[in-house]
């Protein structure tokens, strides 16, 4: 009795796996993952390694999936990763030229296929954040970051925080939308120092009214 | 038709929208986004995409290839020489390719099946791959209001939905990007261009009917291959090869979510 009752159940899962509803959610993960790698090609400067996963990106496409947020402990072992990742300029000396970071926040270009290796990236600042009030053309898929400075004083706290979220914003919001400029080096140790005095410079236009 | 000209349009209707805007801040975005809509009914009057559509036309039903026949026999997917309502119903699945497949693909399929023309369509644009562009448009705009209706009744579509929804969120790249992360939630932009959230029903139907579509600020046809082209170079991925399994899998999930949408192609795009 109990032996045909295990015939029947292998039966039906055979049967099962024979149609699409029948794979699990793991399969789709890993036929996702094959059809990435066979469906792009390191065009000009892009390379295919670009489409691997560091642990955070993988914790973060898992969770974006699933529709629900991140696993509480999981998010803060990726933090903790980044927030490792974290260079803080060797000099002691944060801030740069908030004119030569308005500029930088105005550029997106830099880091496709078709830019030249090599080549100094932009900031993509504005292309999600409203920075100075002067600005009309800029992005809401980030906070307003106008008034930062004026807001917030300029404490060691809030220049390390501030140097910090440039540097690898993953190390205090996991999932955040926003990219690591200093960890994968889009931007060298000179500009986000340009971005930081832009950001809390007194006379930058973003502490201005 | 010069690009300053343009630009001067635009900048004209951002600046009318500001002058009409009251001192209170909150109101700024709306007004902005008064002006960009305004800008996008004067350009749409008038479609440059027509030009294509007409050549497309004419491609359909003109003798070509080392075979001369016309592509009237190509089923798209409702049949022989069938080109209403197949737009809003692809990708689809194809027994005769044994897989799924999107326009641009079926149509390069016929080509070669029918007509005997292999297009070389790893190159936008290029040589063949310029019928593909305008044949495309002619089979768009014969499904133009008709609702989304991407099917999900073979497996293989089913399979295909389950992967796009994956190959929209991962992120990956040196700027850690995902599709999602731009197209995931409601009423954001980058600058001032708005960005549709393709998890939701109408902005994803409505983002998945816009292309091909006239782009005023290059002159040029884009069909969804190429949008999709575009936006994996900006995310700061290697580039997709044209017609792979991700861009067909993320028309399948974009398309199923717009379920039911009319559709708007071809469009015209700043």
């Amino acid at each position: 009795m109990k032996k045909r009752i295990y015939i029947a159940l292998a039966a039906a899962s055979v049967a099962l796996a024979g149609c699409a509803g029948s794979y699990s959610s793991a399969d789709y993960d890993k036929m996702a993952k094959d059809v990435i790698m066979k469906s792009f090609v390191p065009t000009g400067q892009s390379k295919m390694e670009w489409l691997n996963q560091d642990a955070v990106n993988l914790a973060c496409t898992e969770a974006d999936i699933s529709g629900k947020d991140i696993d509480s402990a999981v998010r803060k072992k990726v933090e903790d990763e980044n927030m490792k990742l974290i260079k803080f300029p060797a000099d002691g000396n944060y801030f740069g030229d908030w004119k030569a970071g308005e500029k930088l926040a105005q550029s997106g270009k830099g880091g496709t296929w078709r830019d030249k290796p090599g080549a100094a990236n932009g900031g993509n600042c504005y292309n999600c954040h409203k920075i100075s009030n002067t600005e009309i053309s800029y992005g809401t898929l980030g906070p307003s970051l106008y008034q930062y400075g004026k807001l917030r004083g300029n404490s060691e706290a809030v220049v390390k925080y501030t140097w910090g979220k440039i540097y690898n914003a993953k190390a205090y919001n996991a999932c955040t939308n926003m990219p690591r400029f200093g960890h994968a080096g889009i931007l060298t140790e000179a500009q986000m120092k340009d971005l930081m005095a832009l950001l809390l410079d007194p006379n930058s236009p973003v502490n201005k009214n | 038709m010069t690009k300053p000209l343009r630009t001067g349009f635009l900048s004209a209707f951002l600046a009318l929208g500001f002058a009409m805007q009251s001192a209170h801040a909150l109101e700024t975005k709306t007004e902005t986004e008064k002006g960009i809509d305004r800008y996008r009914e004067l350009i749409a009057d008038g479609n440059p995409a027509d030009l294509y559509e007409m050549e497309g036309e004419e491609l359909w039903k003109k003798p070509a290839g080392p075979k001369n026949v016309s592509l009237e026999t190509c089923d798209l997917g409702l049949g022989a020489g069938v080109v209403k309502g197949v737009y809003v119903s692809l990708p689809r699945y194809f027994a005769d390719a044994g897989k799924v497949m999107d326009l641009e693909m079926r149509l390069a399929h016929c080509m070669k099946t029918i007509q005997g023309i292999e297009v070389k369509d790893s190159k936008y644009n290029k040589d063949d791959h310029k019928k593909i562009i305008a044949l495309a448009t002619y089979v768009a705009a014969q499904s133009k209001g008709m609702p989304v209706a991407v099917p999900q009744g073979h497996a293989e579509e089913k399979r295909l939905y389950e992967v796009g929804k994956r190959v929209f969120f991962y992120r990956a790249g040196p700027y850690d990007f995902a599709c999602a992360t731009c197209h995931a939630s409601d009423n954001t932009r980058i600058r001032l261009q708005g960005l549709p959230n393709l998890t939701t029903n109408e902005p994803a139907g409505k983002a998945f009917t816009s292309w091909p579509a006239y782009r005023v600020g290059n002159g040029q046809l884009w069909p969804m291959q190429k949008r999709i082209n575009d936006c994996y170079r900006q995310q700061r991925f290697p580039e997709p090869v044209y017609g792979s399994e991700a861009t067909v899998a993320l028309q399948v999930y974009m398309g199923v979510n717009g379920k039911g949408v009319a559709s708007l192609a071809p469009t015209i795009k700043r």
